[in-house]
């Protein structure tokens, strides 16, 4: 178990640098193929000519003419022991490990940019999650219990429609309907939930339901595939044949078997998710990790992008593993 | 005794002539393909689905042609004055419906006043032509490597399965747009636009397919029909390309009608977020962009093109549903 764990951990520290390494040369070095340096996406406009001392004086304080392997331990010991970051006229701003960097286009450490955005993107990813997850399994158990019945066809045939749905069409007829139309839900800004439980109720359930939504018909189609499997299976006759209840059989031989691969597939897409929520956070306005990285992207702020690409993968990256070491744990079968 | 024995006779002397009695029963010997292709054919949904495709590419094709047909195009604007079709105070299309009339028969767009039909039947173009040859991408990609993965194992396998591996784990939305927003500076013709995001959706995509093909691969190549090729003295180029890779062909098909209306999503999807295709070349996902400004006051500018992409994307899902339906063996349908 130990070595197994090693193993993965080594993996995932490995899948980690590798992406932070292309992300760097991605954005550090493809500007520069068309001689723009990277200066300009780091402070936007820059007053002056390429050629003149000041710009060179600029290039050199963000490290822009050190050699490539320089830039990127720079950037790598940054974010593992800290900097002070520093225009070279006002007092330093000292950011400490783990430190993303400086966005000197809206003058706020990364970090914090990122830490500020977090709590709108989580709230959406635990509700929907949840959602999807209980919605998803019941319809597709549901679906399994009859395969070729009316319940399944609806169901499944449903699914597919779901997942044939992009987010930026149902969020805004979800708003033109609700919001709009029937007038329910009045007002669906953001508010913490620390500081109006109620608001943020009405502001996440649209974006919970449409993100479930899709998500719920992929988990359907999964579960009822593999409980179909699952019910197949000689345990379950045997299950039967002692004769336990149709429920106990369903519920604690079949589904339970079922879902071991669900929970694997479950964890990958919620850390895919962290950093990813962009469609449903621009649709509905939620001012969350997805919004900050498309806002940034848009406008080019080098800083936040790798900040959060980062950020990014290393939740992927986290939930992988705590996905493998649950898979170890929960199913004897895979050798450890 | 000699009674019955004679009767047998018959029977089997005019069997292959009395076509009627025999065809359908298991004496015919059929292929994979013709097995599959008469199950496709009863199921009715499938083969809708499959219409409504052939339909859209035919409209994607004859984007041109159509448009002219029916009298307008996408590039004209319709908004100014003596002809104006939208609102100059409200910037909204005039008329009920997003201005439907008999010359614009879906309305125009608020602000330019563009005619929707045409930004539609162009908007199949981009679409069909970005997911097409993302997909071709990823499945040349996929199907290469997965092939040499699996057949070769050893040093090969383990390069690229930890390559896919890798690209797996990477947040894949989030660096797209990156890479597709940095590629933009360095050249923003729409030609880069159109090879940077085919590139992004099929190169992030190819290692699902590769998995596909590898684990098929893997206990192909243990098979005795490989065995025996390879005893005849058969290369593995030869081995790969005419032994193994006909039995790959039914989950490639599969793989390739399902990941198709993916990559039309995605397509949209970077559209939607403005760092997909640019106007003036039409997009579905670009027009929702442009319709989520105005949805509480024109609804049709967000419900059609919203409706071409569940309908297009449906109806692969379906054909590729039902195709594997057909193709598994397993299946009762």
């Amino acid at each position: 178990m130990v070595r197994f764990i090693t193993f993965r951990l080594l993996g995932a520290i490995v899948v980690v640098w590798i992406v932070s390494v292309v992300t760097f040369l991605i954005f550090q070095v493809v500007p520069t193929l068309t001689d723009t340096s990277p200066v300009y996406y780091y402070i936007g406009k820059v007053p002056f000519p390429p050629d003149s001392i000041q710009f060179k004086a600029l290039v050199h304080r963000f490290g822009f003419d050190l050699p490539l392997y320089a830039q990127y331990w720079h950037f790598l010991s940054g974010i593992l022991l800290g900097q002070n970051i520093t225009d070279g006229v006002s007092t330093p701003i000292v950011c400490p490990a783990p430190c993303f960097g400086y966005s000197f286009r809206q003058n706020e450490l990364v970090g914090t940019m990122i830490l500020n955005a977090a709590p709108v993107s989580i709230s959406l990813l635990v509700g929907a999650a949840i959602l999807w997850l209980v919605g998803g399994v019941a319809v597709g158990t549901l679906s399994a219990l009859k395969p070729g019945s009316f319940v399944d066809r609806v169901g499944m045939t449903s699914s597919l429609a779901a997942v044939s749905l992009p987010i930026f069409f149902t969020g805004p007829l979800l708003l033109l309907i609700f919001e709009y139309t029937l007038g329910w839900l009045p007002d669906t800004s953001y508010a913490p939930i620390t500081e109006d439980p109620a608001q943020w109720l009405r502001s996440m359930i649209l974006p919970w339901v449409s993100l479930a939504f899709l998500f719920a018909a992929l988990y359907a189609r999964l579960t009822r595939s593999n409980m179909i499997e699952t019910m197949g299976e000689d345990y379950i006759r045997t299950a039967r044949a002692k004769g336990l209840g149709r429920r106990t059989v369903v519920v604690k031989h079949g589904l339970r078997a079922a879902l071991t691969p669900i929970v694997t597939i479950f964890g990958i897409d919620v850390g895919t998710l962290i950093g990813s929520t962009i469609i449903t956070e621009t649709v509905f306005n939620l001012r969350g990790i997805g919004y900050l990285s498309i806002k940034s992207i848009q406008s080019l702020d080098l800083p936040v992008i790798l900040g959060v690409t980062i950020i990014a993968a290393v939740a992927l990256v986290v939930a992988n593993l705590i996905v493998d070491i649950l898979y170890a744990v929960i199913d004897p079968r895979v050798t450890v | 005794m000699s009674l019955p024995m004679g009767e047998l006779e018959v029977v089997g002397e005019s069997a292959p002539l009395t076509n009627k009695t025999v065809t359908g029963s298991s004496i015919v010997g059929r292929s994979l393909w013709s097995i599959a292709w008469r199950r496709l054919r009863k199921d009715k949904v499938a083969m809708t689905a499959g219409v409504v495709i052939v339909l859209l590419i035919l409209i994607a094709t004859l984007a041109g042609p159509l448009t002219a047909l029916y009298g307008q195009n996408y590039l004209t604007h319709h908004n100014l004055p003596p002809n104006a079709l939208t609102d100059s105070a409200t910037n909204l299309p005039i008329g009920d419906f997003g201005g439907i009339s008999s010359t614009h028969w879906l309305g125009v767009t608020p602000v330019l006043g563009q005619d929707i039909l045409s930004l539609l039947i162009y908007g199949a173009r981009t679409s069909l032509i970005i997911s097409g040859l993302a997909t071709a991408l990823s499945l040349v990609l996929g199907v290469t490597l997965g092939l040499i993965a699996g057949y070769y194992r050893g040093w090969r396998d383990t390069v690229i399965s930890r390559i896919m591996d890798v690209l797996l784990s990477f947040p894949t939305l989030l660096f797209s747009l990156s890479l597709i927003a940095v590629v933009g500076i360095v050249n923003s013709s729409p030609g880069a636009r159109y090879a940077i995001i085919i590139f992004v959706l099929g190169f992030f995509g190819w290692p699902y397919i590769g998995r596909i093909v590898r684990g098929q691969v893997l206990s192909l190549r243990e098979k005795e029909f490989v065995d025996a090729a390879r005893s005849l003295g058969a290369s593995n180029g030869w081995i790969m390309a005419k032994e193994i890779m006909p039995n790959l062909l039914g989950p490639i098909l599969v793989y390739t009608t399902l990941t198709i209306p993916n990559y039309m999503l995605g397509e949209a999807g970077l559209s939607y977020l403005g760092v997909g295709i640019q106007p003036p070349t039409p997009s579905w996902g670009q027009m929702l962009s442009d319709a989520g400004n105005y949805f509480q006051v024109d609804p049709m500018y967000l419900v059609l093109p919203g409706l071409a992409i569940f309908i297009s994307v449906l109806a692969f899902n379906l054909f590729g549903d039902g195709l594997r339906d057909a193709l598994d063996p397993k299946s009762t349908r």
